[in-house]
Formats: structure tokens, C-alpha cells, sequence
């Protein structure tokens, strides 16, 4: 079986492994590495489940080989939190209900991360387009929508805090 | 039963102490943001060895020949397992939970496509997959019978021969309720008779989460442990065990334990046993090693069970005064090549006959056919009480055809003919008791949340210029929490469950419950229960279910059945405890048992209020001063067997704008005011609605399963079958009103699929009431924008 040698950093560590060519990125990231909280929902990449952040865009895991992902850095759901801290994210998403089953959950997450470092404050409209390669069978929605909206509100309002202790150093 | 709003109804347990009404975050939580969850495919066991499935291209053929040869040379395949291999164990068919049998891996015919052909068991994922493309089976195609109909023809092919001498038909079974002689005459008798054909397509729950399972045979110790997506793990072990007596395998039921772990939604999807779960035990038992089996989506959306497609041809008396007489159902049931529905076992409609819905009537009589053809076994749930989507869906189509041919508002001719308030408890023509309902005060509330009146003006104006809008009611009655004994059992068990709770020296308490989360939030909402019932915090109750070792038995959660019977046993449970920390309290308090008051998670003695031990004292009493005499320690076990099913209801209420040039259907608001009785935790009520809703929608506006002549699945990826995302999901409004169960401990209902169920006839009565006055008087969901559009070009419109 012919293999290749790959190196990528996940959630700041670097892992070296070698590969099959025609491995799917998630499953070195779930069988080989054992980063289970990214999970798979469908072949057809409709489901959103596997999203991860490759050299920090958004992608679907099970829809990219890992020798595509040679050199670059991954983040999972498994990098979201900071220790015991959670992302603003995270912490939203159990605020405001937003998940039932948990299955879409890491995926939802990690798309919406990527949503809002694109637009701090998307619209209602711009969070649901944001979101629509990511299916969730188990909230309807709302609650997703409404646990993004407060995350954008928390990180704005720590980004513009920070700005400001940033300005008044400077001053 | 006193309808209150649900503004009105505030805990009596402080938020520290997190009792029923309190919207408690969900504990499970803390690992599912964190990707710290425990599903299927994360579990890995040493040793692991992979199965993958060998399916059928072909809806019926004969198979000719299996050559594994090749396959048996693909590097780390260990084995392949064909229908004659099991033959020689007896194991190549297996009982389904409606009585049927299934087949695990045909020997000679398969009956419809994607049906398991043949099994590959290797050393990794991918050498599983390469050993199944290199499997050759060559097949003699037979007649395909796809449409359920021509399969009751006569001459159309028997594709059961299986089956006994006089059942050498496709007609599984016929069913009936109520009374036809009555019903024809009242129907002859009314002023006006609304008749339609509806049909309810094939459609699959699609949780995201697909099936699987790791089977753990240890040889040296005679053990089976099966990891699995089971939404029914008691139900499972003991078909297992069954099976295993069955063909002499020593696999007797204490040796088997079938632990869940999270699962990622269930649906329905997740009661049945499928061929998959019986290979990895068997490939299991062959090679002594753990074996993992898990399907991917089109395997899931292909080959396991589907539901509805039911063929109901419907009709509504009613009189001149505008009162309904009487409905009559003649019904079709497409449930694939074998009976797999996870029905209780002597309705085989399941609870269809709550088709009489929210109106009083005398008269109602339905029929319903089950019948073979070339498609996978149907008749599962999509998140709904055995088959009441079907008859809610048929009722509330027939009235408001009704209301609309009368030239009457839908919402007038619904609040005309509700089962009046005071008529509770009210016996139906079917036979069922509804236990509480107040319909009238659901609906009006739906109508002010929404402006109905407003809105019915703003269609008007919107009609006179030639804009396309539509608003459409649902008034439904579910029926839930499955069942008491005398009637309802699956495979004979009866549909009770197990709650068994231990409070421990130091006052923290463990609850074991028989039913199942796959994401209903159990961890949560059962310790609020025994908060509600003992003032411990919820937040000292740990819950624990699906590990068939250690949770009483239990037949699982579908069919909205957890609150009404899983929930109600821990409410009696918790009682049992209480009971007996009364004793150990006057014990401690030198009173009589009498004498003591239970309030705010402490015993007092009457009218001297300082003299109390509160429920914390008590359990470490139990453990170290208790009376002579009793027995250590503070548990108690129940199985609650409930006197009635719960009746939620509720009204909903769509408002539709349909673009004339594309066909597409936009839903601009959606009101849903349900009455689930007494709640728990609302915001997971909420949540509840919200998700039913949404699944609602999707066979609404989206979803089908099609097949063409030839049995292929023409929806078998999401690429096809479209679940509704993000953007298509409008912001629902929801609202309550609270009509407790008089029968249920705690007055509870059940909440998980009445959206599902009241969803869909709201959306296709907005649309049919958009498109009345053009002379559209029903359309089949789903209301995709091809047929719509279809329907405009063919009025001229579009």
C-alpha cells in the first residue's frame, strides 16, 4: 500500500503521519488522531457535520484528502475552548439551547466561528445563508440563530473593549 | 381539567433547587459543545475489525451467484459472509417488531434495492470498502411491483412466498376500527360530503447521525456487549436473546448488555433491528474479534426503515347547520418488502384511528391495508405516534375542504365543531379517551398571536390585485405515551417503563430510567422531576439510561412515550422516597408519621415549623439513625404502567406568499400554541416545538422518497433528498396553554412530536388557501415549487 508522509498542525500541534493517498481528511482526524468531536453525516458534503477550519477557512473535512491538508493548520471543535474557558461560541450555543443531540453541534460551531470572522455582525438573514451547508434535524433552527447572534454581541463587545484598552495605553 | 396560560404557572421549587418549571440549562451539554460527546463511530475498541455491507442494485431479483474470491485477496479483508453462510446457522432471517420476519442477507431473492446482499469483514474502513467493490454477485432480474395497488392486483407477483400457504398474497394484514354501517349511514344523511384522495409520500428521518454499532463477543466469558444507536437498548437486548435461542447460539439474555452512549438523533429511525447490527454480532461471533459496523448516508437513506406512504382516500360528513357527521377512511399502507414497523403489535396502523381529531361526532369508521412491494421496509415514525401525522393530516385536510366549499372562515367552522372543554374526558368514535383539552382557547390564542383577523383582510386586498397569499389552521389532537398493558406491548413486551432512584448518605441522588435520550435532554429534564418531588437540586440527581446492566428495563423513547411513562415512573419513584424519608423523619422528629407536613424538600412537624428535617438530613439517616425495624438506605424502583395515553393538542397557524412567476412557497410566519399539560423545563419545550416544526416542514415542502418503475431510490443522498437548512426554516413563534393530564402524576403530556405532527396540514391548508379561489381544492405534499408552479401554468397563471 502506497503511502505519503504528511504534517499538520491541529489545534497547535504538530502531528506527523503517514497516509494513505486516498484518505479523507476526517477520518485522520477522528481514526488517526482520535479528534472524535468532528463527525461525519452524509458522503455527499450537504451536512456540514465534519466543518473544521484549514489555515483558518472553513472547510468539510470529508471532503478533502488529508495529503491536501499536508503543512497546514487545522482547528477542530476540540481547539475551540481555551482550557476551561469556552468560546463565546460554545458558551452561546449552550446559553441559548441551541443544540439537542449535539451530533451538527461541533460542525455548527465551527462554521459559525468562520461566519463571524467574516462578518462580526451578520443579520439575521446573513447567519441563516451562513449556516445553510450545516443541517441540524433536532432545533429548528431558531435557537442556533439566536446562540450566534449573542456570540457576535459578546465578541464585538470584547474586541471593542480591547481595542479601547489598546487606544488607552497608547494615549 | 382548568386550562391556565403558561404565563400563569410559576415553580414552587426555588431556581436553585431547579424543580418543574424552571428552563434549566442542559447538563449534557457541557460535552457536546466541547465535541466531548460519545456517538457511535467514537468507539474504537482493541483489536477492532470493520463491516461493510454488499448491496442489491436490483429491487427484486434472483441471485444467481456470489463470488468472493477477489474480495477474500484485498489486503486485510478477513471474511465475507453471504445469506447461505447464515443459512447454516439459521441465522439468515430474523423477526422484525411487528411480528413479520426480515431478512438479514437473502440466500436466493432480494426484495428491494440497497438490500443487504452479503457482508466483508476487514482490518480497516477502507479495506472493508475495497473488499465490497470487489465482490461479484450476478443477479437474474425479476418483475418489479413498486406501486402498492397493482401489488393487490390479482396475477401481480407474490414477493412473500415465505410466507403460509393461505397467505400467498402481498396483503400483509387488513385493519379496522369503528363502525361502518353507521358511519355509511351518517355519511348518506349529511347535507354535504367533502371526498379526497391524499397521499402521504415515502420519507425518511434522516437523523444526522447515521445507524451502527460495535459488537463485542468475548469467547472466554460467554459475554455479547453491543454498543449501538438504539433508541429502544431493553427492546434490543431481549430480541437478541430471543434470536439467539432461536438457532441454539449460547448468547442467553444476562449475558448480553447494550450500552447506547449519545446518539445523534433518532427520530423513529433508531427503534428497529437492523440486518447490520445481527451481521457485526455474527461476524463477531466468527472471528472473536470486536467488529464496527456503520452505515453511511446513502446505505441509511436507502435501505433502512421509512415512513408514512399512505394512500387515504378520506371523506367528512357534514350537515347543513355546518356540523361534522362522521369521517371514513380507506387506507393503503406501502410497507416494503417486510413489516418492520416498530408498532405495537395488535394495532397495525398503529394509532391511526385518532383520525376522528378535535371535533365531536358520533360516527367514524377506518380501514387501512398493509401491502407488500419492491421498496425497504416502511411504516417506521418520522418523529410522530405511530401513524397520527397520517390521520391528523387527513382529518385536517377534510375540514378545511370543509369550511372552504361551505364559504366559511376555517377558523369559524373549527371553533363550531371542537369537542367542548366541559365534554372532558370524552370518548371517541374509535374508542379512545381523551383525557383534557380545551381547543377552543388554543386556537383563539394562535388567532390573536397572529392578527388573524388582520391578515384574512390583507389576503382579501392582496386577492383583488392578484397576489397569491394564504393563511392555513391546524387544529390538532395527538395521542401519546404508549401504552397501558392491557392493549399495548411490542413483541409482548408491555409498554411500560422502569425509573429507579437511590439517594445517597450525603443526600446526592442517582436515577436510573429505562427510556433513552438522543437528544430530548433527559440528563436535565428527569433530575427536575426528582427535584420537583424531593427538593433535591437537580443539580445533585445524576441520570443515567441506555446500559441494559444497569437502568431498569424500559421499552424506550419514541412515540412522545418518555414524559407520559418513563417521566411518571420517576415521579412515582421519587414518591416511594419520600414515603419512606417520612417515616425516617418522625423517627427523628419523635412524631408520628401523621403528624408531618411535606413542604419545600423538608418533613415538619404541624404547626410547629422548626421542628423539621429536611430531605438531606434524612438520607444520611437512612443510612445511619434509621428506625428499627427498616431497612437501610433511601431507594425505591417503579414501573409505571399508565391507565391512558395523554392527549396533547394544540393549534397552529400558517401564513403563505406564493411567488406566481416561480411557484416557490415562502412561509412568512408560523404560529404554534401547544398545550403539553404541566412542563417540565420550558425552554427544552421550546426546543421540542421548535425541532418538531422544522420537521414538519420538511415533508411539507420538501422531502420525498420517489421511486421509479423499476424500484430505484431516487432520493438515496442529501444531494436529492433535501432537508430543510437554515434559510428555508422560518422563525416560529411559539405560545401555550396549559391543560394538565388529569392521569399523569406529574399532569404532563409529552411534547417531542406534536409539532411534526400539526405542522404539515397548516402549511398545505395556507397553500390550498391561496390557490382556492383558482379552483384548487387539494394538493400532496410536498408543495415543491415545480408542483405548484405546474399547477399556476395550468390555470393560467404562472
Amino acid at each position: 500500500m502506497m503511502t505519503k508522509h504528511i504534517s499538520i498542525t491541529v489545534n497547535g500541534t504538530v502531528h506527523e503521519a503517514d497516509v494513505e493517498p486516498r484518505l479523507l481528511l476526517v477520518h485522520l482526524l477522528r481514526d488517526d488522531f482520535g479528534l472524535t468531536g468532528t463527525h461525519i453525516g452524509c458522503d455527499t458534503s450537504n451536512c456540514g457535520a465534519c466543518t473544521v477550519h484549514v489555515n483558518g477557512r472553513s472547510a468539510k473535512s470529508c471532503t478533502m484528502l488529508a495529503v491536501q491538508a499536508d503543512g497546514a493548520e487545522v482547528r477542530t471543535i476540540e481547539g475551540m475552548a481555551d482550557g476551561a474557558t469556552l468560546h463565546p461560541l460554545q458558551q452561546a450555543f449552550w446559553d441559548q439551547h441551541g443544540l439537542q443531540c449535539g451530533f451538527c453541534t461541533p460542525g455548527m460551531i465551527m462554521q459559525a466561528a468562520w461566519l463571524l470572522a467574516t462578518n462580526a455582525d451578520p443579520s439575521d438573514a446573513e447567519i441563516r445563508e451562513g449556516i445553510s451547508g450545516n443541517l441540524c434535524r433536532c432545533t429548528g433552527y431558531l435557537n442556533i440563530v439566536k446562540a450566534i447572534q449573542q456570540a457576535a454581541a459578546e465578541m464585538s463587545a470584547a474586541a471593542e473593549t480591547q481595542t479601547g484598552a489598546t487606544a488607552s495605553v497608547a494615549g | 381539567m382548568t386550562t391556565t396560560t403558561y404565563e400563569a404557572q410559576a415553580p414552587t421549587t426555588t431556581p436553585e433547587v431547579g424543580g418543574m418549571g424552571h428552563s434549566r440549562k442542559r447538563v449534557e451539554d457541557a460535552r457536546f459543545i466541547r465535541g466531548a460527546g460519545h456517538y457511535i463511530d467514537d468507539i474504537n475498541l482493541p483489536g477492532q475489525l470493520w463491516l461493510d455491507i454488499v448491496r442489491s442494485p436490483y429491487a427484486h431479483a434472483r441471485i444467481k451467484s456470489i463470488d468472493a474470491s477477489e474480495a477474500l485477496k484485498v489486503p486485510g479483508v478477513a471474511a465475507v459472509i453471504t445469506g447461505k453462510d447464515l443459512e447454516g446457522y439459521g441465522l439468515h432471517w430474523m423477526p422484525t417488531l411487528a411480528g413479520d420476519k426480515q431478512m438479514v442477507l437473502p440466500v436466493d431473492t432480494v426484495l428491494y434495492q440497497s438490500q443487504e446482499v452479503a457482508a466483508v469483514i476487514a482490518t480497516s474502513r477502507y479495506a472493508a470498502a475495497d473488499g465490497v467493490a470487489a465482490v461479484l454477485v450476478d443477479y437474474e432480474p425479476l418483475p418489479v411491483v413498486v406501486d402498492p395497488y397493482k401489488a393487490l392486483e390479482p396475477g401481480a407477483p407474490v414477493l412473500r412466498p415465505d410466507r403460509g400457504e393461505d397467505l400467498q398474497t402481498n396483503r400483509i394484514w387488513h385493519w379496522e376500527s369503528g363502525d361502518r354501517a353507521r358511519t355509511d349511514a351518517a355519511l348518506a344523511g349529511s347535507a354535504m360530503v367533502v371526498k379526497e384522495h391524499i397521499y402521504l409520500p415515502r420519507i425518511h428521518v434522516a437523523s444526522i447521525e447515521t445507524c451502527g454499532c460495535v459488537a463485542d463477543w468475548d469467547a472466554v466469558n460467554g459475554h455479547l456487549t453491543l454498543h449501538m444507536t438504539s433508541q429502544a437498548p431493553h427492546v434490543i437486548r431481549t430480541v437478541v436473546a430471543i434470536i439467539a435461542a432461536g438457532v441454539g447460539l449460547p448468547i442467553p439474555e444476562h449475558q448480553i448488555r447494550v450500552k447506547t452512549h449519545d446518539i445523534g438523533g433518532g427520530f423513529g429511525g433508531k427503534v428497529p433491528a437492523y440486518p447490520g447490527y445481527v451481521l457485526a454480532v455474527a461476524a463477531s461471533f466468527l472471528t472473536g474479534k470486536p467488529v464496527k459496523w456503520i452505515e453511511d448516508r446513502s446505505e441509511n437513506l436507502q435501505a433502512d426503515s421509512f415512513a408514512r406512504d399512505y394512500h387515504i382516500d378520506a371523506e367528512l360528513g357534514v350537515s347543513a347547520d355546518g356540523r361534522i357527521t362522521a369521517v371514513k377512511a380507506t387506507t393503503i399502507a406501502d410497507h416494503g418488502a417486510f413489516d418492520a414497523q416498530a408498532a405495537p403489535l395488535k394495532f397495525h396502523a398503529g394509532l391511526f384511528n385518532v383520525i376522528t381529531g378535535s371535533y365531536d361526532y358520533p360516527d367514524a369508521f377506518v380501514e387501512v391495508d398493509g401491502v407488500y412491494t419492491n421498496k425497504p421496509p416502511g411504516g417506521v415514525a418520522y418523529r410522530c405516534s405511530f401513524r397520527v401525522t397520517e390521520a391528523v393530516h387527513a382529518i385536517e385536510r377534510l375540514v378545511d375542504i370543509a369550511a372552504h366549499e361551505r364559504g366559511e372562515d376555517p377558523a369559524e367552522f373549527r371553533l363550531r365543531n371542537f369537542i367542548p372543554a366541559d365534554k372532558f374526558p370524552y370518548t371517541t368514535p374509535t374508542g379512545w379517551e381523551y383525557d383534557s383539552g380545551n381547543y377552543a382557547a388554543a386556537l383563539r390564542k394562535a388567532m390573536d398571536m397572529i392578527g388573524y383577523e388582520d391578515l384574512r383582510k390583507e389576503q382579501a386586498e392582496k386577492r383583488a390585485r392578484g397576489e397569491l397569499m394564504g393563511i392555513g389552521i391546524c387544529s390538532f389532537t395527538e395521542i401519546v405515551g404508549a401504552g397501558p398493558s392491557h392493549d399495548f406491548d411490542i413483541v409482548g413486551l408491555k409498554m411500560n417503563d422502569g425509573a429507579e432512584l437511590r439517594v445517597h448518605p450525603t443526600g446526592k441522588a442517582l436515577l436510573r430510567i429505562g427510556s433513552q435520550t438522543q437528544g430530548q435532554g433527559h440528563e436535565t429534564t428527569y433530575a427536575q422531576i426528582v427535584a420537583e418531588e424531593l427538593g433535591i437540586p437537580a443539580a445533585d440527581v445524576k441520570v443515567e439510561y441506555g446500559d441494559t446492566d444497569t437502568a431498569p428495563y424500559g421499552l424506550g423513547t419514541y412515540g412522545s412515550r418518555s414524559t407520559p411513562v418513563s417521566g411518571a415512573a420517576t415521579a412515582v419513584a421519587s414518591r416511594k422516597v419520600r414515603e419512606k424519608a417520612r417515616a425516617i423523619a418522625a423517627h427523628l422528629l419523635e412524631a408520628n408519621v401523621d403528624d408531618l407536613e411535606w413542604t419545600n424538600g423538608k418533613f415538619s412537624v404541624k404547626g410547629s415549623p422548626d421542628r423539621a428535617k429536611t430531605i438531606q438530613d434524612i438520607a444520611f439517616a437512612a443510612y445511619t439513625n434509621y428506625p428499627a425495624g427498616m431497612e437501610m438506605g433511601l431507594e425505591a424502583v417503579d414501573y409505571y404502567d399508565p391507565p391512558n395515553f395523554t392527549y396533547p393538542f394544540g393549534s397552529y397557524i400558517c401564513v403563505v406568499d406564493i411567488d406566481k412567476a416561480t411557484g416557490v412557497v415562502k412561509i412568512r410566519r408560523f404560529v404554534a400554541v401547544d398545550d403539553c399539560g404541566n412542563i417540565i423545563n420550558p425552554m427544552i419545550v421550546d426546543g421540542q416545538i421548535h425541532g418538531g416544526l422544522a420537521m414538519g416542514l420538511a415533508p411539507a415542502m420538501l422531502e420525498e422518497i420517489p421511486y421509479d418503475a423499476n424500484g430505484n431510490n431516487l432520493a438515496g443522498t442529501f444531494m436529492d433528498y433535501l432537508l430543510p437548512t437554515a434559510v428555508e426554516t422560518p422563525a416560529w413563534e411559539t405560545g401555550k396553554t396549559i391543560t394538565p393530564s388529569p392521569h399523569h402524576p406529574l399532569g404532563a403530556k409529552g411534547v417531542g412530536e406534536s409539532a411534526t405532527v400539526g405542522a404539515p396540514p397548516a402549511i398545505a391548508n395556507a397553500v390550498v388557501d391561496a390557490l382556492w379561489h383558482l379552483g384548487v381544492r387539494h394538493i400532496d405534499i410536498p408543495l415543491t415549487p415545480q408542483k405548484i408552479w405546474a399547477i399556476l401554468h395550468e390555470k393560467g397563471i404562472a
